[in-house]
Parts: C-alpha cells; structure tokens; sequence
C-alpha cells in the first residue's frame, strides 16, 4: 500500500525567496535554468564487479555495479539474455532513507533505470544468449545511492550506463560433450545506444533541469525523459504530486533533448567526466 | 522481425475491431459494492476493474497521520487470475510503483487538508487485465472518490495510447501493449487543463510523442464525459 509521506518543511522565506529568483531565471545556487550541476565519474573502481561505475552529480553520488552470470532466458524470450536492474537508498545517504527492504522510491527509481535501459536497447540483449531458450548471460545492475543531494534519476541513469560500458563477460562455451564451460576469454559487453535521462522540477509553473536536494524539497512536481543517442525518447516519467500543463510538457521534452545532446558529449570517452 | 503480427491493416482498423482513435466500450457501475463508502465496476474492453473508497477515517497507527492533512493510502493489485497466466498472489514490484504513481495521481486532486488527521483509503483490484489497468484504475478511483462524496478540485480521467505498426493509437488493448513499439498512459483532469500522471516506455520520435501527448489528451476527455454521465445519472435517480 502506498502512504503519502510528510513533505520536507521548506521555510516560507526560502520557498518566496526561491520562486523570486526563479521568475528572474536564477536559482538559490546561482545555476541557470537550464543548467546542470558538475558530473564526475570513475569506473571500474570495483575490481570484483564485472563493470562498475562511481558518478557524481553536484552533492548527489551514486556507485553502480554490475555482475554478469549464467541463467535462463524467460520463456517468451528464448533468444534473448537477462536484464536485471535493482536500486537501493542506502540508509547511509540520507536521513529521510530507512533500512530494510527497497521501498517504493527505490522500486520506481529501479525501474526507471531499467526502462531507460531496456527500451533503448542499449544492452544487446540478443549477443547474450549461449543456449537458446536454456541458458544465458543475466546481467544484474545494481544501482547503489550513496549521497542523496537531489536528482536521483539522471545520476543513476548516467552511472548505470557508463558502469555498463565499462562492463566485462567471462565467456562461456559448450564442450564438445554439449556441457557449458567457462573459458578465459573475456568481452567487453556489446551495448547498441547512450541512454540520457533529463529531470525537471517543476515549482509555481516554473520549470528548471537537474533540481538539487534544497529545490527538490520545494518542488511541487518532476518530469523525467531519457533520450536515445539519436533523438527518440524511450522512457518518461512524472513523479510526485503536482500538476503539469501540457504545453510545458512539449517544451520540456525539447529542451530536455538539447541538454542530453551536451550531456551525452560530456560523457563519451574521457575518463572523468568535466573534471 | 519478419513474423511479426499486423496489428493495424490497410483500412486503419484494428485487431478488435477499432479504428485507430477509438476508445473500447467502456461501462461504468457506481456503487457496486454494499459496504464500502463508494465504489465502481469499471470496465473497459476486457479490462474489469472495481474501485473502492473508504473514509475519511481515524488514522491506526497514529504517529501516520499528518496535522495538516488528510493521508492517503492506494492499494494497486491485480487478481491472480486476471491474467494469461496466473500472476503470483504476492505483491510485484510494478504493483508497488503503480500503487505510489496511482496515489500520487490523485493527490493532486483531493482536496485532502479538509480532513487533517485522517486517512483516505483507496483499493484498485484489478480483476481482468488487458492492458491500460494503471489509468482505467484511476479513472476508476475517482469515481469511487466522488461516489464515496470525497471532494475533489476535479476528476481525474485516463487513457492510454501508444504507437503500433508506427502509428499512434488510442487505448491500446493487450496485443497491442505486448507487440508494440510504445505504451504512454496518462491522467488529465480536464476542469484544471493539467496532467497528474504521465509515463512512457517504448520508443517514439519527439513528433510523435507531441502527437500522442494531444491525442491522449483527447482521449481523456471522451472518458471525461462518460464519468460525468455516469455520476450524474446515478446522483438523479438518488434525488428522485
């Protein structure tokens, strides 16, 4: 059952002063409308994972890992491999998150990430089969929140893709007696796109990318879109309360497209994002 | 994929039947249920969906209750039943984030700091599904809310639409949400002109998706009118 939570006390000064600004096309960080906070990542600093990636976002830090192993495909699928996506709100990233089991915060984030992922066909779900329709490669990512300063979304989307891409696959082959063997041979994972999700928050009307945790609080609403390498979007999502006109959907989703151009040119190739 | 189905043939119509902007049948029972404080059976194509609302009510345990407020508490289920094939009794983790998106759908409309210290409890029980079950349920829960005499700053209509064979349609039923390219389910309450729930997985061209949000809008608005009817004919046979 899902309970409406206590909204975070936001100071009427800080809400009034926010808004002012916001209607002068400044926010309390001093940022631009539509700019984002500073990325940075790291990858593969999870020598046990088979692809792992560290990224920050401003305040917000998320580490994603991945493990590849064998399995079975599902039954309307025999030709495909297994994707599966898992968040957890690491109680030692906020005070507002509680031990225990992934609550729906976690779940609805975990299956944003896997939509991004998985309708953009980013991993090439058919180079993972070994046994058509009895075994395959299953791929678990494993979205860790570790600093909860805002934006969720766009920080686990980012992170899980480059920890993907820095993702490696122990092969594994049938002998001749048709039994499965792990070989030495080790392939990066094949992935076909560059998912980039683009979050809103939404105060009074007012829209502004990429809310930090102080905006957030004071957010009545948010939109996500995640953008394909080429321009198609492929996962959408409105989260919280609030209400959103339809024409500012239409303008953000195209001014969201112009920020997943930067964004996807930051992030290819280098090492360490902007930093 | 060469074996893949035609789903919309040459004249524009559908495997059901449909042409490519029409909604399915869609019936709606207010009060179908004895003891709640408002239900509807609301069914759309094959989908049976009932709705249920109980409260404004003494919130247990008591450090839930908000001093502002009114809480309110969604259930999203689908019956084991209501599917292909049986769907597990224990909850999924779609139900989880459905019941959160259903429930943050309505909070915007629930005029909830009218009732502070109690709680709103809204069950959505899927009984068949095919396809659309997360805006029929709340479509449904609306109804249920006025029913229950819940008031609210409008009524939340739903619809979903998605593209197919590369064409954006309205309502998709099962096959259509199975073999598709696209899903987008959306809440519009018509009285505010503003969106309370939008979602979309599957892959469309930023021209379509503007197509599909202006379609979906109009589909909302036909839903509208049948939740209006439907309210209102129910409400002058009590007068009467």
């Amino acid at each position: 059952m899902s309970v409406t939570r206590e909204k975070p006390v936001v100071s009427k000064i800080l809400q009034k002063n926010m808004l002012e600004l916001l209607s002068n096309g400044i926010r309390i960080d001093k940022r631009k409308l539509d700019e984002y906070r500073k990325i940075s990542y790291q990858v593969g600093i999870i020598e046990k994972a088979d692809g792992s990636a560290l990224l920050s976002l401003g305040e917000t830090m998320v580490l994603v890992g991945v493990k590849v192993e064998l399995g079975q495909p599902f039954e309307d699928t025999p030709d495909q491999g297994v994707l599966v996506v898992n968040a957890e709100l690491l109680p030692l990233a906020s005070q507002t998150f509680e031990p225990g089991p992934p609550d729906e915060r976690a779940i609805a984030l975990a299956r944003y990430v896997d939509r991004s992922i998985r309708e953009s066909n980013t991993v090439d779900l058919k180079s993972l089969t070994i046994v058509q329709g009895k075994i395959c490669y299953v791929v678990y990512v494993d979205v860790y929140v570790l600093d909860y300063g805002g934006n969720l979304v766009d920080a686990s989307v980012l992170a899980a893709v480059k920890a993907l891409e820095n993702t490696k696959i122990k092969k594994y082959e049938l002998d001749e007696n048709g039994k499965i063997m792990k070989t030495e041979k080790v392939e990066s994972l094949k992935l076909n796109d560059f998912p980039v999700s683009i979050t809103f928050g939404i105060i009074n009307n007012k829209y502004f990318v990429d809310p930090s945790l102080e905006e957030e609080q004071a957010c009545d609403t948010f939109l996500t879109f995640t953008y394909t390498k080429s321009g198609n979007i492929c996962a959408v999502m409105k989260n919280e309360q609030g209400l959103i006109a339809p024409a500012q959907v239409i303008e953000m989703m195209e001014l969201g497209w112009k920020k997943a151009k930067e964004i996807s040119s930051l992030m290819l190739g280098g090492q360490k994002g902007n930093d | 994929m060469s074996l893949k189905k035609q789903l919309i043939n040459e004249q524009g119509i559908r495997t059901d039947g449909r042409g490519i902007d029409d909604l399915r049948p869609i019936k709606i029972t207010l009060g179908y249920l004895a003891h709640a404080n408002g239900s509807v059976l609301y069914e759309q194509g094959k989908n049976k969906i009932l709705a249920a609302v109980f409260g404004p009510s003494e919130v247990h345990p008591k450090h839930a209750e908000l001093p502002d407020r009114a809480i309110l508490r969604v259930r999203y289920r689908m019956a084991p039943f209501s599917t292909e094939e049986r769907k597990s009794p224990a909850p999924t983790r779609r139900e989880i984030e459905l019941s959160m998106v259903i429930r943050n759908a309505l909070e915007s409309v629930v005029l909830t700091e009218l009732f502070p210290r109690t709680a709103i409890d809204i069950f959505i029980e899927v009984l068949q599904a095919d396809a659309g079950t997360r805006v029929a349920g709340v479509t449904a829960a609306a109804l249920a809310l006025a029913d229950a005499g819940i008031p609210m700053k409008g009524i939340t209509a739903g619809c979903a639409v998605g593209k197919v064979d590369g064409k954006i349609v309205c309502d998709l039923n099962d096959i259509e949400d199975k073999e598709g390219e696209a899903d987008m389910p959306i809440v519009y309450i018509p009285t505010l002109g503003k969106i309370s729930l939008l979602q979309m997985d599957g892959l469309m061209t930023q021209e379509e998706f503007k197509q599909a949000l202006s379609k979906a809008i109009n589909s909302a608005m036909k839903v509208y009118q049948l939740q209006v009817n439907a309210l209102k004919t129910k409400y002058i046979k009590v007068e009467r």
